[in-house]
């Protein structure tokens, strides 16, 4: 019997494999940032030893930063207590640290794949669930807890069982206004927040293969939002043109051996998923959240289910106190729904072709009044290339505030946050109740569609503008 | 290095019955920016506990003084969401050492044994009916024997599956890099070999 990619990537990373343990499994990159960082470090010092290998470990500062003004010291005691602690941390272990005014800072899963860090065939972890994102080159990626980024720093590896295999395969062409975050919304939408707990997905299908590399992220960071522990792309000529010539990735002659290498990993013909599932991309439409978790999506032109309506009639109460939380009317029309902020940015939308997106929808229109709008770029490199590219302009005529790279209003932990009951439509990957800001309604939603939305000020068919 | 250790419990328990409880409605990310590992119980579903001047919302259940104990029992699919370990920080430094529900997301569950927090995964039925017990009488008693590894209250009993590497940890109050630190010659070879 064949092996699937997973299989093969995990099996090539297993240092140990004993009886009654866990398999040892070797990180061959691992990222970290300030929060999930400061009590692993503490853990090194009080067992008096260092990083394991600092030449696999990157650092940036990210979740807890400004978005406005970066050169002056941060505002708030604790997140500028953080950052320093970060800072410190680096410096006494030898770890390279991207840090706010670098030019390569940025968010974690930004800039790991723009650094040409990510790779195929790799092991990734990081302290943070959206690691899933670098899956998209065809690597085990997954986010882990603070003592296992202890387990990592001290060792290079991290002691796990394997997870079960899912492939999910998408074929068809999408429509018009239809892109990658519709898709794994949609796919979400259907299997629901828990669907994919206690697997690994590979994405597979026509639909995948004809996406950019941009886009194939979007879909593996959100493989955790119905709680697979990552997701993964087998790589192919669309991966190793993005890798080629990035300054951390092999270069001439090495990458071409690199390149041979890497275009053996894909799950053999004959490999055995434990779940298999398909879908068509012509039933794909825009997408967009009514709830407090990722599974409660429909197509913008859709109803909001009623509670009579839900598969699992159990679900009932949850459902009504989730709608309540969002003040809709289950049975209502979302279209039309008028809005207070929109925010593009995060691990899931803030790269160039993100920007690129709502730039296109944008362009020489006008933010509707009363919209806050926030573009928030997830590195420095994309910000540079925006503005390279004039998108700032666009971006400025629009109304549309530019700030700098950071994880901004996706967690409501830094200074950018949703105020009490506002809604936000969103191009990042959760709507939990507060995520935001404490008491802020997020409408989860493809960069399209909230540019569109920018503009109308409501919850808008982004279709209807293509 | 040592941890807690577990053996077996009993105590009432704390009935949270909703489904998908994220890992931002057990520590939101504002009460994230600590660089040490205690302190996190006081913000323990800090946004269901009190409102925005800071009150007690008196129908949320860890306000409700009737309800105490070492043991959260809670609806399917409890730590969903971010990867952050805060959130068995939080539940452990609040005072509990067991969460009960039918499903756990993956990740929480991971850092809860990290912790000497026992997630015990029971079946949808034995949920159902914990929860109404608990309901009806607060004092009720719940046993949890890992080394046994079951679950009893009030005549009804399920047995529940661990890990028996993590179970051996928990009983024994191991943690991970102790085990993989005496790999140490092995991992070296193997970085050196796949640089």
């Amino acid at each position: 019997m064949g092996k699937t990619l997973f299989d093969k990537i995990w099996d090539a990373h297993v240092v140990r494999q004993q009886s009654g343990y866990p398999d040892a499994l070797f990180i061959d990159r691992h990222y970290i940032h300030e929060v999930t960082s400061p009590q692993a470090f503490d853990g090194l010092k009080k067992r008096g030893i260092g990083v394991f290998n600092t030449a696999r470990t990157t650092a940036t500062a990210d979740h807890n930063v400004p978005t406005k003004d970066q050169h002056l010291p941060i505002k708030e005691a604790l997140s500028r207590h953080q950052v320093e602690t970060l800072r410190k941390n680096c410096k006494e272990f030898g770890v390279e640290l991207y840090d706010l005014g670098h030019p390569f800072q940025g968010i974690v899963h930004i800039i790991g794949p723009e650094l040409g860090f990510t790779q195929p065939g790799m092991t990734i972890v990081c302290g943070d669930s959206h690691t899933s994102t670098h899956g998209a080159f065809g690597t085990i990626a997954f986010g882990i807890g603070t003592s296992e980024v202890e387990q990592v720093l001290a060792t290079q590896c991290i002691l796990q069982h394997k997870p079960k295999r899912m492939r999910i395969e998408i074929n068809g062409t999408l429509g018009k206004g239809v892109v990658a975050k519709d898709i794994i919304l949609y796919i979400i939408s259907k299997i629901s927040a828990s669907g994919a707990t206690g697997y690994f997905v590979e994405y597979a299908g026509s639909t995948i293969e004809s996406l950019s590399m941009e886009a194939r992220m979007t879909i593996c960071n959100m493989s955790i939002e119905m709680g697979a522990r990552g997701g993964m792309i087998a790589p192919d000529e669309t991966t190793f043109s993005y890798i080629k010539g990035r300054k951390f990735a092999p270069q001439a002659e090495a990458f071409d051996k690199a390149v041979a290498q890497w275009k053996q990993l894909k799950s053999d013909d004959d490999a055995e998923f434990d779940k298999v599932l398909a879908f068509d991309a012509t039933d794909i439409a825009p997408m967009i959240t009514y709830g407090t978790n990722p599974g409660m999506g429909i197509k913008v032109t859709d109803r909001i289910p009623t509670p009579e309506e839900l598969k699992d009639i159990s679900e009932k109460p949850s459902f009504i106190k989730s709608l309540d939380y969002m003040g809709l009317e289950p049975g209502s029309q979302l279209l039309g729904k008028s809005i207070d902020y929109v925010f593009i940015g995060s691990c899931t939308n803030a790269r160039i072709e993100d920007l690129r997106m709502v730039a296109s929808i944008v362009k020489g229109k006008k933010k509707a009044n009363g919209v806050e709008v926030w573009i928030v770029p997830g590195s420095k490199q994309v910000e540079d290339q925006a503005r390279k590219e004039g998108l700032d302009k666009v971006f400025e005529a629009a109304g549309f505030e530019l700030r700098s790279p950071g994880c901004s209003a996706c967690l409501g932990m830094n200074e950018d946050k949703i105020p009490a009951g506002k809604y936000c439509v969103s191009t990042s990957n959760r709507n939990f109740e507060g995520r935001q800001g404490p008491k802020s309604r997020t409408f989860l939603a493809s960069p399209l569609s909230a540019a569109a939305a920018a503009i109308t000020g409501k919850v808008t068919d982004v279709r209807e503008w293509i | 290095m040592s941890k807690e250790k577990f053996t077996t419990l009993k105590s009432t328990a704390v009935p949270l019955p909703n489904e998908n409880v994220d890992t931002d409605q057990i520590i939101p990310a504002r009460f994230l920016k600590a660089t040490t590992r205690e302190g996190f119980g006081e913000n323990l579903f800090r946004d269901w506990r009190y409102d925005s001047n800071n009150q007690p919302i008196s129908n949320f259940v860890l306000n409700d003084s009737s309800f105490t104990g070492k043991i959260l029992v809670a609806g399917k699919n409890f730590g969903c969401g971010s990867s952050r370990e805060h959130a068995a920080w939080a539940i452990y430094d609040y005072g509990f050492r067991v969460v009960v529900s039918s499903f756990f997301a993956d990740i929480f569950k991971n850092n809860a044994l990290n912790n000497s927090l026992l997630p015990v995964v029971v079946s949808d039925a034995f949920l159902k009916s914990l929860l109404d017990a608990i309901q009806k009488n607060p004092s009720l008693e719940v046993t949890v024997d890992l080394e046994n590894q079951f679950i009893e209250f009030d005549g009804n009993k399920e047995s529940f599956e661990i890990n028996p590497y993590k179970k051996s940890c928990l009983i024994n109050g191991y943690d991970d890099i102790d085990y993989l630190l005496s790999l140490d010659k092995e991992i070296r070879e193997f970085d050196k070999q796949h640089a």
